[in-house]
């Protein structure tokens, strides 16, 4: 199953993910895609103009650029989830991911979305690190394997 | 063809990024490898790389975390050396993370062993009353 993990290039959700048997929708993947296709032209991200257009379908034209831009890389991974992991209030997206308003809509986003998803907090502790991984790997278990992709 | 990069975060008491970089070179498979301070960066064809990762996983269970990587290994515009120095976009995040890992390994060896966590009480917030209690006594 493809789930969407947030914050959008967690290390630790990646590889819980992926050791528990399922995909997970990074952003990496969609950077990725822009950055190794050939043919675009606006490095280092290639974010072009297009991109804050294609950010129309989850917010308004009045709303600044960059969030419309993030939207286009955070969108086609909501639309493709079918759970989430969702860690509350990560200290990191005040930095590399820190548009919060951004942050915000794509939470919004995928709650509306109405997928299984499970709400964590960073642990901070061992204790709150065994429930955290426990939890992970309940919550996948109850989901559908993921396929194999070729 | 899909090509994909990966990095192997290793944060292993018995591991090191060099003895990875080694069982990688020995397997002969056809992928870019790259050694850097936090562990290895790997790219080449999806399948190669999957199976190949999954092997080298095997290492170190507990010690390496791999996640997906969006620019190739040595890309000009994130590669330090190329960008004067100073921190590599997304090093913050990865930095955070690190300091997690022992923690969430420790996690995985539980979950491994079967134990299940107790569950953890929620703290409660200070009543209204207990808060002008405290007030009152601390007052001169």
């Amino acid at each position: 199953m493809k789930v969407f993990i947030y914050p959008t290039n967690s290390l630790i959700l990646s590889d819980l993910v992926e050791r528990f048997g399922h995909e997970p929708l990074a952003v990496m993947q969609e950077i990725s895609k822009r950055v190794n296709t050939p043919g675009l032209d606006s490095p280092p991200l290639n974010i072009t103009p297009e991109d804050p257009k294609l950010g129309l379908k989850y917010a308004a034209v009045e709303v600044p650029s960059g969030v419309r831009g993030r939207m286009s890389l955070f969108g086609p991974l909501i639309s493709q989830a079918e759970a989430a992991i969702i860690v509350r209030d990560p200290v990191v997206s005040f930095g590399c991911m820190g548009c919060a308003r951004t942050n915000e809509l794509v939470n919004f986003l995928i709650r509306s979305k109405k997928i299984p998803m499970l709400d964590l907090d960073y642990p901070t502790s061992e204790e709150e690190a065994k429930e955290f991984v426990y939890k992970i790997s309940q919550f996948l278990k109850s989901l559908k394997p993921a396929e194999e992709k070729k | 063809m899909d090509s994909i990069t990966k990095m192997i975060v290793i944060n292993s008491k018995k591991v090191l990024p060099s003895d990875v970089v080694v069982k990688l070179y020995e397997s002969n498979a056809d992928v870019m490898i790259k050694e850097t301070c936090f562990g290895v960066m790997v790219s080449g064809e999806r399948t190669v790389v999957n199976r190949l990762l999954s092997e080298i996983r095997k290492m170190d269970p507990y010690g390496m975390f791999i996640k997906e990587r969006g620019f190739l290994p040595g890309e000009p515009n994130r590669c330090r050396a190329t960008r004067r120095g100073g921190a590599r976009p997304g090093f913050h995040m990865l930095e955070t993370e690190d300091r997690l890992l022992p923690n969430i390994a420790q996690g995985l060896r539980a979950l491994d062993r079967g134990e299940v966590p107790v569950k953890k009480e929620l703290k409660k917030k200070l009543d209204v009353e207990k808060l002008k209690k405290i007030i009152a006594n601390a007052e001169v």
